[in-house]
């Protein structure tokens, strides 16, 4: 379970003063649903997520993931966390195992727990072929499932994805897709930020649009759709945020 | 702080940095090699540039001496018998400054007017010898020429004695003979001490800097620190865990060179070739010994090992913290480069003559390491100065690493965009 409450972060920059990234964002993503988190660049998703996955303290408000919070217990908070973002890259230098395994440790696991896990999730992500080559020659997809296992190791409770499948074909994209699916199929509280509108409509059970930091709608795909009486989710989304100027003049701060 | 976390992250270091080419090269390839390289290669070629200089007979040009024939037939037929050859190749007069300035002639020498019967009539006129300040084949030619003419002043003052019946020995009233009266060890420690801190040093620091570029801002760039800082290990178990591997690079790029001057001491049997000086190190300086030999106190060398530590900590940490604000290898490479310069610094003023380690040195770090490494190889063991510098130094070295970990838990440095 992942709770926000009027969770705030705000960045002081030299040039422009002091930032509002997220402004009294607040949600609940519960165990065995998939919340979508939509919006354009730079609306605040993954600063939402990474205040989530305790990667920054929020400066105002309150979250608490897995019944930990944020800014008391951060380190609790990511042992039940797998974060998984387009940012999140792998060590070139390592073996696909090495780095799974280096994970596992760092997440307190035993030896014979980590050999055992990584064998279910080599064989789930077909990744037999490649376990023992180094990351650093690795063709994009083969990266994504490493990634994958890497976020799945200690299989923790709550799965966070920021933008994984941005700039991946669409094979590996699908495959991505089918993955998330999987989480939530197996009882995962999961977050999926993403601003590809049909990644939403395919995938997510609450959906809630992000804009200049603020959430500024949120409910299930059907709830939007009656309260903008709108079927198609990208004009849900340009409603939403205030019509299309309004996605430009965010576009340019 | 949970070993068990810090030593995960420390051995996962070790391994990738292992695997990493430039790390490999600035902490154990190049610390291996630079002293061999010095020794048979820099050293070889120098030591053979020279022999062909000095085996070359020196051309030079005679401006004047017209009236000196005497002189300037000696000048040619000069030759050196333990090379037999000429001394000197006279070439044509001209213009000799011009032809100096172009490495034509290595000197001219200028004879006045009427030389040779100045001598006769005991008059004392002058010879200038002409020649290119700070060129070596120059030197070689100006100090032959000032040999033939010394020469030829004792030859005349001899003549002159004689033909006035008086004794040679009137010119040498008394001998003057020099004679080392330091130990063996503390002439080697003064001959190395002033180099090897040095090598030391840049060593140190160059071995600290590209793990420490590698695991912070190379980390940021390849996007991979984003994936540790999710793992639940606190900040401060990941810090230490790359700060150990840090200075792992630093300390192993000493132990390298240390090891690599001994192999080649051992092995060559000479690390001066060429200025026919001799260092042995350890056993076989204790076997072989004589009066001139230098040599190098074991115990010195254990001494700076011990005094080098809290140094590489503080190359170590200061290294990784400033790397770690980059938000890519170039920009930590622009960063860490000027730092060098830092670093060389105190460690050129430690090889000076005359800078002596005093209590208000032993507070200056890096200079601390450098005088104290030339006291410690020489045999010389200040205790008081050496406490303070292990203390000051231990205590520079804990303030950078706290502020490696309190950078490490800043969110705008590492999350710069």
């Amino acid at each position: 379970m992942i709770e926000a409450h009027h969770l705030t972060k705000t960045f002081k920059d030299k040039k422009r003063g002091l930032i509002a990234a997220v402004r009294d964002v607040s949600f609940t993503c519960r165990p065995g649903q998939i919340y979508g988190l939509l919006g354009a660049n730079g609306a605040g998703k993954t600063t939402t997520l990474r205040l989530l996955a305790t990667l920054l303290k929020p400066t105002g408000g309150s979250a608490t993931v897995a019944g930990h919070d944020v800014v008391a217990a951060p380190e609790l908070v990511r042992t039940h966390v797998g974060f998984l973002a387009a940012s999140t890259a792998l060590y070139g230098r390592l073996t696909a195992r090495e780095m799974i395994t280096y994970f596992g440790q760092l997440n307190g696991m035993d030896a014979a727990a980590i050999k055992a896990r990584l064998k279910v999730l080599s064989a789930e992500l077909d990744m037999g072929e490649f376990l023992d080559r180094r990351c650093e020659k690795f063709s994009t997809g083969m990266k994504q499932k490493t990634s994958i296992a890497r976020t799945l190791i200690h299989d923790p409770a709550v799965m966070i994805f920021d933008e994984p499948t941005l700039g991946l074909d669409v094979m590996t994209a699908r495959a991505i897709v089918a993955f998330v699916r999987e989480c939530r199929n197996r009882g995962k509280t999961v977050i999926y930020s993403t601003h590809i509108m049909s990644e939403v409509e395919k995938l997510c059970d609450v959906a809630g649009i992000i804009h200049d930091g603020r959430l500024v709608a949120e409910g299930t795909l059907s709830e939007l759709r009656a309260r903008y009486a709108e079927a198609d989710m990208e004009e849900i989304f340009v409603k939403a945020v205030g019509g299309e100027a309004a996605i430009a003049a965010a576009l340019k701060n | 702080m949970n070993w068990r976390n810090l030593t995960t992250v420390y051995l996962k270091e070790l391994r990738d940095s292992l695997r990493d080419r430039r790390t490999l090269l600035s902490t154990i390839i190049i610390p291996t090699l630079v002293i061999p390289l010095m020794v048979f290669g820099v050293g070889k070629v120098m030591s053979k540039v020279m022999s062909q200089a000095q085996g070359d007979s020196s051309p030079i040009m005679i401006v004047g001496g017209e009236d000196s024939p005497g002189i300037v037939a000696a000048l040619k037929a000069e030759r050196d018998p333990a090379k037999n050859r000429p001394v000197f190749r006279v070439v044509p007069t001209g213009d000799y400054r011009t032809a100096i300035g172009d490495k034509k002639i290595r000197a001219a020498v200028e004879i006045p007017t009427g030389f040779e019967a100045a001598l006769k009539t005991g008059d004392a006129p002058t010879v200038t010898i002409f020649y290119y300040e700070g060129e070596i084949k120059s030197g070689l030619g100006q100090r032959a020429l000032e040999k033939f003419f010394t020469d030829l002043r004792q030859k005349t003052a001899e003549k002159r004695l004689t033909e006035h019946n008086l004794p040679v020995s009137l010119l040498k009233p008394f001998e003057v003979k020099r004679k080392n009266a330091a130990p063996p060890e503390k002439v080697g420690g003064n001959l190395v001490g002033g180099f090897v801190p040095y090598l030391i040093i840049i060593l140190c620091f160059t071995g600290a800097m590209y793990p420490a570029m590698d695991l912070t801002a190379g980390e940021k760039e390849r996007g991979t620190m984003e994936t540790l800082l999710c793992s639940p290990v606190p900040r401060v178990d990941i810090v230490l865990g790359k700060f150990l591997m840090v200075l792992t690079g630093s300390v192993s790029a000493m132990v390298f060179m240390l090891l690599s001057m001994g192999t080649t001491a051992f092995v060559g049997g000479s690390i001066m070739t060429g200025s026919g000086t001799t260092l042995k190190v350890g056993a076989a300086a204790a076997k072989t010994t004589v009066d001139v030999m230098p040599t190098v106190d074991p115990m010195g060398l254990f001494g700076v090992l011990a005094m080098v530590l809290p140094v590489a900590v503080l190359f170590a940490a200061a290294a990784f913290t400033i790397s770690l604000f980059a938000k890519s290898y170039k920009e930590a490479q622009s960063y860490l480069a000027p730092m060098m310069i830092v670093v060389i610094m105190p460690a050129v003023i430690g090889m000076l003559p005359g800078i002596d380690l005093n209590v208000k040195l032993a507070f200056v770090p890096i200079l601390n390491l450098s005088l104290v490494c030339k006291e410690m190889l020489s045999g010389i063991w200040h205790w008081d100065l050496i406490a303070i510098i292990f203390g000051s130094s231990s205590l520079y070295a804990a303030i950078a690493l706290m502020l490696a970990v309190k950078m490490f838990n800043r969110e705008d440095v590492m999350f710069r965009a």
